[in-house]
């Protein structure tokens, strides 16, 4: 089982960057499929707008760093380590971490990796970033968690881009961080980009259109079994907040926020619904950022508990999806730095290869 | 598990369609009403009632609203 306690390991500060551009599904994005209705869809789904521009996730993270470390009155040469989790890396290789180490300046002698998880990502990454620190001698790290500009250009109407940065330092003070991850690999085909990558190799063929569940799209296109995801959504998350609690015997309705990955209000209702949680401690950013993937679980706390973070507040999230695959983790903050958001524009100056 | 309650459930999740056109017999695929979004309902009343988790193929399996019914039974 698949059950983690990590101590002396705080969450100390969070931030977030999103393309400046907004695009409103109403009025930007209403001819996605032959039997799409906008307004059915942004009723249901609660996405009104998304963030959506050529940027890719690193430009989304690397501001939103700067901006933290800036709040935090952290010094560059503090971290030890980052890691980047994110579906949608700048190259194929090198890693972008390491990429990232350069951008922000940070020492040599910095931990760089990536990850490769989508909507349980936060919570993976922050497993493994605790994990990483829980013997003191990483200090403090950044978890940057998200995904900017997909391989087409609009990704239908759900998904939002946005980088997020999550501070992490070493404190014997503090309690312990609990996590529940868990992984169905049966359903691997349920969210799929089927080329690109070493079982398909990129070809012609890969940009050749067809129909896949009502819609014509090409194979480096994310596709996904909707109605497999949500049946999934709905019943494998309160199973792990209810094997969670009883495993280090919490009490889940004792928590202050249930901030769950944003895959669609639908879904999120239902499991809100399913494990009888109080609407008002349930945050969500959907209806202007859509599904941010790895990045939803920080950016709803950025967005939307600005004010409400200054005490010592008892968090419990979950992350679910891609993979398939699932994590959720129960944490204490106190004093939480949250950053203002930061809107980034496409920069057409830097000259990559 | 009756096909008459299940048929009731099966009818809260359209807004638009009369009752009446809910029967055993009923081709759900073909009703106006019928799309992926109203699916997404059905599974979920489905998880809430029976405690079945069901997948797109089993939706896609089922011609009538008895076929589903069946199968719903058949995974409890």
């Amino acid at each position: 089982m698949a059950f983690l306690e990590v101590k002396n390991v705080r969450i100390v500060g969070m931030s977030a960057g999103v393309p400046k551009r907004v695009i409103n599904n109403l009025e930007q994005f209403n001819n996605y499929s032959k039997d799409y209705d906008a307004k059915a869809f942004v009723e249901q789904t609660g996405v009104l707008e998304r963030r959506v521009d050529n940027i890719p996730t690193s430009d989304l993270c690397v501001p939103a760093a700067v901006k933290l470390m800036k709040d935090l009155g952290w010094e560059k040469s503090d971290i030890d380590a980052i890691l980047f989790v994110s579906q949608n890396t700048d190259y194929i290789l090198p890693a972008t971490a390491c990429i990232i180490q350069e951008r922000l300046g940070l020492s040599k002698e910095c931990y760089a990796m990536d990850i490769a998880m989508g909507c349980s990502g936060w919570v993976y990454g922050l497993s493994a970033a605790t994990s990483l620190m829980q013997g003191g001698t990483i200090k403090k790290a950044l978890l940057m968690c998200g995904d900017g500009k997909r391989r087409s250009e609009y990704d239908g109407p759900l998904f939002g881009f946005a980088g997020t940065v999550t501070a992490l330092v070493y404190d014997e003070s503090c309690s312990s961080i609990k996590f529940h991850l868990g992984t169905d690999g049966s359903s691997y085909d349920a969210i799929i980009i089927p080329d690109g990558g070493a079982r398909n190799q990129v070809s012609p063929k890969s940009f050749e259109l067809e129909e896949f569940d009502g819609k014509m799209v090409h194979r480096m296109e994310t596709r996904m079994k909707g109605m497999d995801v949500f049946a999934f959504g709905i019943s494998v998350v309160p199973k792990s907040v209810k094997q969670l609690a009883e495993r280090f015997q919490l009490d889940y309705h004792a928590c202050d926020y249930y901030v769950f990955h944003q895959a669609n209000m639908k879904m999120n209702n239902m499991i809100m619904k399913k494990l009888k949680l109080p609407e008002e401690k349930v945050p969500s950013c959907m209806y202007h950022f859509g599904n941010t993937s790895s990045a939803s679980i920080p950016l709803t706390i950025v967005t939307q508990l600005v004010e409400s973070c200054k005490d010592r507040k008892t968090f419990l999230c979950c992350g679910f999806g891609v993979g398939l695959s699932w994590g959720t983790v129960v944490f204490d903050t106190k004093d939480l730095v949250l950053s203002e958001l930061v809107e980034v524009e496409e920069d057409k100056n830097t000259k990559w290869v | 598990m009756e096909i008459k309650d299940f048929i009731q459930h099966f009818a809260e999740q359209f807004d638009e369609t009369d009752i009446n056109e809910f029967t055993p017999e009923t081709v759900f695929h073909d009703l106006e009403e019928y799309s992926s979004l109203v699916a997404l309902s059905i599974i979920a009343m489905i998880n809430e009632e029976y405690d079945v988790t069901l997948k797109g193929d089993d939706m896609s399996a089922a011609v009538t609203i008895e076929d589903l019914f069946n199968i719903v039974k058949s995974k409890m």
